[in-house]
């Protein structure tokens, strides 16, 4: 075994272990950061397959951006010392059997399929990826790139709106 | 680099999908079924990297579809949250047993 197999195993089992902790934990801020954790794994994975820029959009976005608004919204509808009550227990075994059989499944069909993998160095350079980004030619993604910064104006736009305080006499 | 065969790396994406399924069977608070989605998303992310790496290396679909998951994830939450925000204001719970104003 070779210590690049080796180094996959381990953030694999750390990948899962902060996985199922984070949907098991029944303290809510414990959940948040044992995602975080999860997350930050999920990036050391990406470095490990050497796709750089990937890894370092997934700390920003996700370690930095979105683990820090879930934790906020914790601390302004929560009380996060609480426990939150157990789920059913005819809901947990059901929900675990569902997903275990479809486990099971999905996986049985992707081992039976047996990829074959192509030996040829992966040229993931950020000017390359940045030059098809803003491409308008065949292979391009100028178009898609637009549609995403419309639709990030629409979220930004929307969500001042919604979670904007009435005044109560309005109501 | 390359001694890892690919269905190990499935193996992973897959079990954090079906871990995230979890927690979106059995959690009831609207803040855990969020993070559960977020487990869900990165497993396809992990997916779609794999296969551009392994199977496609001339290409670069793979990377452009997860960045655009990555952004469209974001903008998600944060419309979720910001929903999630303004329900506690009017029902003082997040749970989703509790919104039920639009059932009937």
């Amino acid at each position: 075994m070779t210590a690049s197999q080796i180094i996959f195993y381990l953030i694999s089992a750390f990948i899962l272990s902060m996985g199922v902790l984070s949907v098991t934990s029944r303290k809510i801020f414990r959940s948040a950061i044992w995602l975080l954790f999860s997350l930050i794994g999920i990036a050391a994975l990406y470095f490990w397959m050497d796709v750089q820029f990937i890894a370092a959009v997934q700390i920003v976005v996700y370690v930095g951006g979105i683990v820090v608004l879930i934790i906020f919204s914790i601390f302004l509808t929560q009380q996060s010392g609480k426990e939150m009550p157990k789920a059913p227990l005819l809901r947990t075994i059901a929900g675990a059997l569902a997903v275990l059989f479809g486990f099971a499944f999905t996986f049985l069909l992707i081992d039976q399929y047996g990829f074959p993998a192509i030996d040829q160095p992966f040229d993931n350079d950020v000017a390359r990826i940045g030059n098809a980004m803003l491409n308008t030619e065949q292979g391009g993604y100028a178009l898609p790139f637009e549609v995403v910064s419309i639709l990030l104006l629409a979220a930004m736009v929307g969500c001042i709106v919604i979670a904007l305080k009435t005044k109560p006499e309005e109501k | 680099m390359s001694d890892i065969p690919i269905s190990h790396i499935l193996f992973v994406s897959t079990a954090l999908f079906f871990i995230g399924m979890y927690g979106l069977f059995t959690r009831r608070n609207m803040i855990t079924m969020l993070m559960a989605i977020e487990l869900i998303l990165n497993s396809v992310n992990i997916n779609f990297v794999v296969f551009n790496k392994y199977l496609y290396p001339d290409k670069l679909d793979g990377i452009f579809f997860t960045i655009f998951i990555v952004t469209i994830a974001a903008a998600e939450a944060a419309v979720a949250i910001a929903i999630i925000i303004n329900l506690y204001r009017s029902h003082k719970s997040i749970d989703v047993e509790d919104a039920t104003d639009m059932k009937y």
